[in-house]
């Protein structure tokens, strides 16, 4: 009876989390326009999805963005980690109390402070600021993804390896960095997941005319919701699907780093 | 050893970042407080703080804390039962378990909240369910229920994956010497469970709240841009005003909210930095 009742309970919260994704994808099938019937199955949302340029293009705008961005974050925020190790405690936790600011603070402030700053300069809104402001909300991520791995990894290896012969710039990529590698990794993914799926941030620091998904679906929303939307979500739904297992898979015991 | 740890930790290497941390996250706070506490014409003013006492601003803050107030709770009441099960489940695995619950965090955001205005809408699928089963039909697109419903919905996975994350850290020898004892189920949760998971429960009010305080996104979709939340009021000033000064002002207001979460957080969650992510 206990048992029914803890299953019951697992499965309408289940449930309250993915009626809502369910319907989106059942209605991007449908033959009608309408909201609650479905009349028929056809593809012809998708048709219009692929044919509409707007759509592309911010599918095209967010993925660059969140390259170019989640790249230079990494390295970035690489270099930091491994700095960082070199610190006196103090200064680290200093360091890394700034950090976390964009962790913590809303996101309506950090689009906010990067707006009037780029007002303040001079800088006008383009391409270029949401990629700055990207960079600027996914180093934290990397940063907090490598640095528990620079703890742990031990110098007498690196130490062993100098003995031994090796150049430091050998030792150093054949020791340290492949320690590195697993916190590299998740922090990259981290921050590419965060760009793609930030709105706030783009939404003030982006100038006119530049539309990523996100964005984009904003913008519809207001006007009405067409069809052609749940399409997209069915599409992004499936890829974060298929993304996710692949990463899992691929670093199985490490799952738990991944997924927060 | 030590001398070997110096050698590759080298700490110019953390310039970029340290350039980065000026440019990116300190000046842009004193930017706001700059715009904040000045007039169009950059002379020194209060006025765009006073600006909160406005009734219309005090009116769209009061609802906000209250609204995040009530969805902080109701993601609560939902995840800690929850996590309480998940800690003792023996459902399959307990990571594909967490997978299922975290799974919607990752699909975006604006989609999400779409998603709950084409279920709510007048004509929309949970209308047409409750009239098909001869309910009348509910009106609660528009109205602050519906941008509560947004808000827990987006917002459950922050509170769900703190609370297990203590909850699953705490030993289970720990509660089989309670019930030894003779505790009951109610004394454990109580006296067990309760004040080992306060640092989850901590992060996950904070993750919750100051989201859901500040959010302007939810309420415009599932309020029909007739609710005004405070997160309104200044997307609005800057995107449709273009009165930088007086919304800089009222987030300075609203960072003052934002920072009492954080000693909230801080003066509980003692596990640092890493429960975050």
């Amino acid at each position: 009876m206990k048992r029914v009742a803890k299953i019951t309970y697992i499965v309408l919260v289940i449930l309250f989390l993915y009626l809502p994704i369910i319907a989106l994808v059942v209605l991007s099938f449908n033959e009608s326009k309408s909201m609650s019937v479905f009349t028929g199955f056809s593809l012809k949302w998708y048709e219009e999805m692929f044919s509409n340029r707007m759509i592309i293009k911010a599918i095209g705008n967010t993925f660059t963005i969140a390259i170019t961005a989640s790249i230079t974050a990494t390295i970035i925020g690489t270099l930091a980690a491994v700095g960082l190790g070199g610190m006196k405690a103090k200064q680290q936790n200093l360091l890394l109390g700034f950090n976390n600011v964009p962790l913590l603070n809303a996101d309506i402030v950090t689009g906010i402070s990067l707006l009037l700053t780029f007002l303040f300069f001079g800088i006008s809104l383009n391409w270029g600021t949401v990629y700055l402001a990207h960079v600027t909300f996914c180093i934290p991520y990397v940063i907090l993804s490598v640095r528990p791995r620079i703890n742990k990894s031990s110098t007498l290896l690196y130490e062993a390896a100098l003995d031994l012969g090796a150049s430091k710039k050998y030792a150093f990529y054949k020791i340290v960095l492949p320690e590195l590698r697993p916190g590299i990794v998740s922090g990259f993914l981290l921050a590419f997941t965060m760009s793609v799926d930030d709105f706030v941030i783009t939404h003030f620091t982006r100038g006119a005319g530049i539309n990523t998904i996100s964005t984009l679906i904003y913008s519809q929303v207001k006007v009405g919701i067409r069809p052609s939307l749940f399409a997209l979500s069915t599409i992004i739904f499936i890829m974060v699907l298929l993304v996710l297992i692949g990463v899992n898979i691929l670093t199985d015991n490490k799952r738990k780093k991944l997924i927060y | 050893m030590r001398r070997y740890w110096k050698l590759i930790y080298k700490k110019s290497l953390a310039s970029p970042f340290i350039v980065w941390i000026i440019a990116g996250t300190i000046i842009p706070i004193l930017s706001i407080a700059y715009y904040g506490l000045t007039d169009r014409n950059g002379a020194f003013t209060f006025e765009n703080i006073y600006a909160i006492f406005d009734k219309m601003h005090l009116q769209a803050l009061w609802l906000s804390i209250v609204l995040a107030f009530i969805s902080t709770v109701i993601c609560f009441l939902i995840s800690y039962p929850l996590a309480l099960m998940l800690r003792s489940s023996k459902l399959g695995k307990k990571g594909l378990m967490l997978f299922i619950f975290i799974l919607p965090m990752w699909m975006n955001f604006l989609l999400r909240t779409m998603a709950w205005q084409v279920l709510l809408e007048k004509n929309g699928v949970i209308n047409s369910i409750l009239s098909t089963i001869g309910l009348p039909p509910q009106e609660i697109i528009n109205t602050p229920a519906a941008i509560v419903l947004g808000m827990v919905y987006d917002f459950l996975p922050f509170m769900i994956l703190p609370i297990y994350n203590v909850l699953s850290k705490i030993d289970g020898q720990i509660i089989e010497a309670a019930y030894d004892l003779g505790a009951n189920f109610k004394d454990v949760l109580l006296k067990v469970y309760l004040p080992l998971s306060i640092p989850g429960i901590a992060s996950g009010i904070t993750m919750v709240f100051v989201p859901s305080l500040t959010t302007f996104v939810i309420s415009n979709i599932l309020g029909g841009g007739k609710i005004y939340l405070i997160g309104n009021i200044i997307e609005q000033e800057f995107t449709v005003s273009s009165n930088w000064n007086l919304g800089a002002g009222l987030s300075l207001v609203m960072m003052v909210f934002i920072l009492i979460s954080m000693v909230f957080m801080e003066k509980f969650d003692k596990t640092g930095e890493d429960s975050f992510i």
